[in-house]
């Protein structure tokens, strides 16, 4: 598939060469690739360009279905970039020394989603020009204001992170890579920062990308508990529920990883990087999947039981619409195929191979989309006050196309940005034995 | 507001009320007719003397006070309330037919097309076996208000005369807002609002002109109280159904008889839509009981009005 012509290039080790070929050429396939990403994105900015033009009366919100899919989409992103900590915090301070290949790629899905979420909520404004009003005219006492401190916050500590686990092996691609053109040549040689490898540089590195790993977990739960009260902090039926900050949490930690083993996937199989990220990591990957998914199973038991038990006034009447009504079959494909399918199926060691958990973490994350429309959508329409005597549009929300071309492009946009921060950089650390005071321990190659 | 030109027994109830009541004669000092329907020459209005007399004087004679002319307040000066005002309002559910003569009028006022209004004539049935009957429902202007914890920038304020409003020069149209009312109160300007007058100062207390991609709502017509009117859905109800009035005289009028806050709520046993929500709504109810009308079931016609 890919033909790589390293014949110039010199490698010091086997693992340097296949871990840092990809960087150097570029195959027929990346360029469709990126090209279908930047259509997408072309198209999407054409329907944006629509809804500033007309106003938000291109998508099918209205006064009742007030948010939409951009909104659910923006939980969906929150919740997807919630991973980074979950891999650069939790499973590197507990010493998990398997899980090191992946805290790159989790890093970069993180910081990606987190642009994505951020970009995604100025499109759901129906002000874009007044976007800085929330930090001239902001009152700390609204949720949303809440959310946006977090949000950057997030977004830094997550770019820190990110650029600390990569800033030896971006002095590896600036020392090593002959063969590249100029102006990678200094962009590896300005982002490098005069990266030495010098112990005291490894061992200050190694100091503050632990004191992050501490700082992000806060961060990281704040983020999507915070997002969690836009809801909460309403009366709406759904919402209006102490649950609701563990319950997003514990989804968003399945969904993340989820979309790790996705990414894992693609990423092993494209960069022919089966020695780097082996079936072991797929299995791990499983086990853990198994355990977050047990976690918000309880969660989720808890957010419905206690509801539905009473089912009564509008909290019933949104339920059985979710259980029983319009929303039922996405609502019983996100439980199933999103939760308890998974949950099961991942118990087998079978399904924890690399296809058949690809599959299976695929649908994973399709649940969670669809979970966080269920979220948003229904208990908007379901209100104290009876919809009456408005227009028939306001009764229903079937996204236009303009919603859909947009957030679409939001996915390409978050494809778009893992593609090309792993083109720039190796996915897989190089250098992490030099700096870290623990032993990594070699992949175990089958 | 609360002296009228009028039906002679509405103009009784009206005198009862003040003999009864010394504060309504200082509340009434200085303002002056609220009438804004029946204007005709030859009718008379009553006015309160600064010396507490009732008088009447033809309509021809009075003639508008120079300053009393306002220039719709700007977004600042909207934020400060009517001092000595804390506005009110009681929605008598007994005499409401859904006529929908508010919701026209509010329209008009507020540049709004009727597939989204301000006000909404609900049908309402509290249980199986009770009757149904007509609530027009508008912005309650809560002293707790659930939209203006939430607002980000401060675009929507609570006034010291009670009164909620949204500066929609400073909205940045996140809706959270609607999210967050639990009366469903607010409609948002999902595209360009139509028939808009581009000359038109802005003003909060207007809500006019109308603007792209923010929130509206009942804003209870400041505006027209500034002048000492009552807001628009008020006298355009041809049966009186609407009180309006300040909390702290205790009167509220329907524009035909002025009467006791107090003594109207505690008689009628007025209440507030979901009190239980805690968001002390500045709109009560008076019960639909001893209805002036049968409930007639929404027909084409009057869904369109």
């Amino acid at each position: 598939m890919r033909k790589i012509d390293i014949k110039q290039q010199k490698f010091e080790t086997p693992r340097e060469k296949d871990l840092l070929r990809h960087l150097i050429s570029t195959s027929l396939k990346y360029k469709l690739w990126i090209g279908l990403l930047i259509a997408i994105n072309l198209v999407g900015m054409y329907a944006y360009y629509r809804q500033v033009r007309f106003g938000l009366i291109v998508t099918a919100m209205r006064d009742y279905t007030s948010w939409g899919i951009y909104i659910s989409n923006f939980v969906f992103f929150v919740a997807i970039s919630l991973v980074g900590s979950l891999f650069s915090s939790i499973l590197k301070l507990n010493n998990n020394v398997w899980a090191k290949p992946l805290i790159r790629v989790s890093e970069i899905i993180a910081v990606s989603a987190i642009i994505c979420a951020a970009v995604i909520i100025i499109i759901d404004m129906g002000r874009p020009d007044r976007f800085f009003y929330v930090i001239t005219h902001f009152r700390i006492q609204s949720p949303i204001i809440w959310d946006v401190i977090i949000i950057s916050t997030y977004l830094v500590i997550s770019f820190l992170l990110l650029f600390i686990s990569i800033l030896p092996d971006i002095a590896v691609c600036r020392d090593r890579l002959t063969e590249i053109p100029n102006w990678k040549k200094r962009f590896y040689r300005i982002t490098a920062i005069n990266w030495s490898n010098h112990p005291k540089q490894a061992e200050r590195l190694n100091k503050v990308s632990k004191i992050m790993g501490i700082a992000v977990l806060p961060v990281a739960f704040a983020i999507h508990t915070v997002t969690s009260w836009l809801f909460a902090t309403t009366w709406r039926p759904g919402w209006n529920s102490t649950n609701l900050g563990p319950y997003f949490v514990s989804g968003a930690f399945m969904a993340g990883a989820a979309a790790i083993i996705f990414a894992m996937y693609i990423i092993r199989k494209e960069l022919k990087l089966h020695a780097y990220i082996t079936e072991d990591h797929f299995d791990k990957m499983g086990r853990l999947l198994v355990l977050l998914s047990l976690i918000y199973l309880y969660f989720n038991i808890n957010e419905y039981l206690g509801p539905a038990f009473k089912m009564v006034g509008i909290e019933g009447d949104q339920l059985s619409e979710l259980f029983t009504g319009q929303y039922a079959i996405m609502y019983w494909f996100v439980q199933i195929g999103g939760l308890i399918l998974p949950l099961i199926l991942l118990m087998f060691k079978v399904m924890r191979k690399p296809f058949p958990i690809f599959l299976i973490s695929l649908s994973v994350v399709l649940g969670a989309w669809f979970k966080r429309y269920l979220i948003v959508i229904p208990s908007l329409q379901h209100t104290y006050v009876p919809i009456q005597q408005v227009d028939e549009s306001y009764l229903h929300y079937i996204p236009t196309w303009e919603e859909w071309a947009i957030t679409i492009s939001s996915f390409a946009s978050l494809l778009l940005l893992i593609t090309i921060l792993i083109k720039l950089f190796p996915v897989i650390p190089i250098k992490s034995e030099e700096h870290d005071s623990e032993t990594i321990v070699e992949p175990n190659i089958k | 507001m609360e002296n009228k030109n009028s039906k002679i027994d509405s103009r009784r109830k009206f005198l009862k009320n003040i003999s009864s009541g010394g504060i309504l004669a200082v509340a009434g000092l200085g303002l002056y007719s609220a009438s804004s329907c029946k204007e005709k020459s030859e009718e008379k209005t009553t006015l309160l003397t600064t010396d507490g007399k009732l008088v009447q004087v033809s309509n021809s004679e009075i003639i508008k006070m120079e300053g009393m002319e306002h220039h719709p307040a700007t977004p600042k000066e909207a934020r400060e309330g009517i001092p000595g005002q804390k506005f009110v309002m009681v929605v008598d559910l007994a005499k409401c037919k859904n006529a929908k003569k508010c919701v026209e009028s509010c329209d008009k006022h507020h540049n709004l097309t009727p597939d989204r209004p301000y006000i909404k004539v609900l049908e309402m049935k509290d249980n199986e076996k009770s009757a149904p009957y007509w609530m027009p429902k508008k912005c309650f202007h809560c002293d707790n208000p659930p939209c203006v914890k939430v607002c980000p920038v401060g675009a929507t304020f609570k006034r010291t005369d009670g009164l909620v409003l949204i500066d929609n020069e400073r909205c940045i149209g996140c809706r959270f807002c609607m999210a967050a009312c639990p009366y469903s109160a607010r409609v948002f300007n999902w595209g360009a609002p139509p028939n808009v007058d581009e000359n038109l100062a802005y003003s909060p207390e207007t809500s006019l002109p109308n603007k792209i991609g923010t929130v509206s709502k009942c804003d209870f017509c400041p505006d027209m109280l500034r002048k000492g009117k009552l807001p628009h859905c008020v006298p355009a109800c041809p049966n009186g159904v609407i009180y309006f009035g300040n909390e702290l005289d205790d009167t509220v009028t329907n524009g035909e008889e002025t009467v006791r806050l107090s003594t109207l709520l505690k008689e009628k046993a007025g209440y507030r839509f979901m009190e239980e929500l805690g968001t002390k709504p500045r709109v009560y109810y008076l019960p639909p009981v001893d209805r002036l009308f049968p409930f007639e079931s929404d027909t084409k016609e009057n869904v369109k009005s």
